[in-house]
């Protein structure tokens, strides 16, 4: 079995903070980290691999600097590794970069494609099926668990409600849920393999993709503005006994004809 | 691409066996604002399996028009059955503004449409307004609900996006009101249908839904492993329900499915206990809107007493037994 398992670095936004005087992002300092909906779908890949036998490819667009996450990745067990870099990605909206990364897993071959839900830095959980739909591709979204018998993987999904299991044939895309399970740390032999391995690198032109939907130029959607939220006014606070808060509280209550 | 030649504001009206979502009438009022600034129409797109007979009430909640899809093969939900038929009403009716339930279903059916159709989706979009030329705003929260960004998507049509459930409100039922309702036959492509449904299955917890409630108790770290027991029983006396911070959740106290946040629910209750929950943005985005809020805290520079109508700092699991003591005799003396 070939799965290719397409992961995204992020910046860990859990760690992201406001300059309250000036509103704006602190990004200083803030570790980048493989988005945890991916690295779940990496796990994923590697039990099926353990099972099943099969060969792990990572794939993720980013700066060179996205390097790293594909050396963790292989050092997690990953047999090999894809970066998509090029200035002309650059700017891309899920939709430019659902284009690229399905252009590249065209030129691969695949019985399943691992993508996570939705990344953590823009929580949109789009370029999965975006990229099953330009492959032609069924996919299954928000999974929990996946499994493989005589050609046929069988699906837990998660719902608002609780689960569906579905089933299909290869080719098929998936996206992971971070709480599919507890992803593996990196073993000392994976490390040390993990940097004399090669990661390939391609751009625009390698992966043949068409350039008007590439990066910017390519996005239906656009930022036209981003801004800090407001600050509502903080309301009245004290800080007292705790007979005396219970009792503001209860007042509070009546006032408002809740009690 | 003529965009002139695209019009009105769809919404895509989500059912679960039958039963219409209570996210699919919000954005029938959303959509109802957004059509009345452009001078069109609201128009519902309902897909499903005998269902025809519900058309009328997507009219009382603010559709003037329902494109009812009722066919076997849409008895539930499966990406591409659905996608199928959606895409067939988009391409013949031309829609401006196409709008999804950011639920497990519009978060699959959306993205898989936009990259169909060749169109920009924004997901969970918490604000939606239009521009001066005639162009959807989309706001939505970025990096986690640290920053918000305003989206646009200016040459293609229809401009789709998510909102997720309890972030519009949906207008009061009108009997009065009246539309058209038409049905929609689709040539589906069964060749495609790849993805079979084995079972679907219900488990208990996924009844409750914290966006229904009137008060929430909800608590944080400094709510205290021991805490919770003491927070179902303040939740108790007021007919409330608990929620928790996702370091409640996390820490496997509470289920997900009371998670509040960016990454949890978004809840607007008239009433919203933060208890012990220092308010990371993450969880502000989810509960902010909250019409009063109170919130106590130990740590008197918390970012939960910027949000909050009424801030005690103090210790959570020595005022809250007091606070549900005092409740219950209240309550008594009423009787």
């Amino acid at each position: 079995m070939k799965i290719v398992v397409c992961i995204k670095q992020v910046p860990d936004t859990t760690e992201i903070k406001i300059n309250p005087v000036t509103g704006t992002l602190i990004r200083d300092g803030v570790p980048s980290i493989i988005n945890p909906d991916d690295k779940s779908g990496l796990e994923a890949a590697l039990t099926l691999k353990e099972k099943h036998g099969a060969h792990v490819t990572v794939i993720t667009m980013g700066p060179p600097q996205a390097d790293a996450v594909l050396r963790e990745a292989m050092a997690m067990g990953a047999d090999d590794a894809i970066l998509l870099t090029d200035r002309k990605f650059a700017g891309a909206d899920t939709l430019a970069t659902s284009h690229a990364l399905a252009a590249a897993l065209s030129k691969m071959e695949w019985d399943l494609i691992i993508t996570g839900r939705q990344a953590i830095d823009g929580d949109t959980a789009q370029v999965g099926p975006q990229i099953a739909e330009h492959l032609d591709i069924p996919q299954v979204s928000y999974v929990q668990d996946i499994d493989y018998n005589e050609s046929i993987f069988t699906v837990k999904k998660k719902t608002e409600e609780g689960y569906q299991v579905l089933e299909a044939e290869a080719p098929l895309l998936v996206t992971v849920l971070s709480s599919a399970n507890k992803p593996r740390y990196m073993s000392v032999k994976g490390i040390v393999n993990a940097i004399d391995k090669e990661v390939k690198v391609s751009g625009v032109a390698d992966i043949e993709a068409e350039e008007s939907k590439m990066g910017l130029k390519g996005s239906p959607t656009k930022v036209h503005k981003a801004f800090s939220k407001g600050v509502k006014s903080a309301g009245e606070q004290f800080e007292v006994e705790e007979e005396e808060a219970v009792g503001i509280i209860i007042s509070k209550l009546k006032e408002k004809f809740i009690i | 691409m003529d965009l002139t030649s695209y019009k009105d504001v769809f919404v895509f009206i989500e059912q679960r066996e039958g039963v219409i979502q209570g996210v699919s009438l919000e954005l029938l009022g959303k959509a109802r604002d957004l059509a009345n600034v452009l001078g069109q129409k609201v128009i519902a797109v309902f897909p499903g399996f005998n269902i025809s007979a519900q058309s009328q009430e997507l009219i009382y909640f603010g559709a003037d028009k329902v494109v009812c899809i009722d066919k076997p093969e849409l008895e539930y939900y499966l990406t591409e059955q659905y996608t199928q038929a959606v895409y067939q009403v988009i391409t013949e009716m031309k829609p401006s503004i196409v709008l999804f339930g950011a639920t497990t279903i519009g978060r699959d059916l959306g993205p898989r449409l936009s990259a169909r159709l060749e169109t920009g989706l924004t997901a969970d979009c918490t604000k939606l307004e239009i521009s001066e030329t005639n162009d959807l705003m989309m706001t939505r929260p970025a990096f986690g609900g640290n920053l918000m960004a305003t989206i646009v998507c200016k040459e293609h049509r229809p401009q789709m996006s998510t909102v997720r459930p309890g972030v519009m409100k949906k207008m009061d039922k009108d009997l009065s009101r009246t539309g058209e309702i038409v049905d929609f036959n689709p040539n589906f492509n069964p060749s495609k249908f790849k993805v079979k449904l084995i079972k679907s299955v219900k488990e208990e917890k996924g009844k409750i839904d914290i966006t229904e409630a009137k008060i929430l108790v909800s608590g944080g770290r400094g709510a205290g492993s021991g805490g919770f027991k003491k927070l179902k029983e303040l939740a108790k006396v007021l007919n409330a329900e608990v929620s928790a911070s996702r370091a409640v959740v996390d820490a496997g106290l509470v289920g997900h499915e009371r998670q509040v946040g960016q990454t949890g629910k978004t809840v607007r209750p008239n009433l919203y206990f933060a208890l012990g929950i220092s308010g990371a943005i993450q969880h502000l985005a989810g509960m902010e809107e909250s019409d009063f809020i109170i919130a106590i805290n130990k740590d008197k520079y918390a970012p939960i007493f910027q949000v909050s109508d009424l801030g005690i700092v103090g210790d959570v699991t020595k005022i809250i037994p007091l606070l549900t003591d005092r409740l219950a005799k209240e309550k008594a003396s009423r009787k």
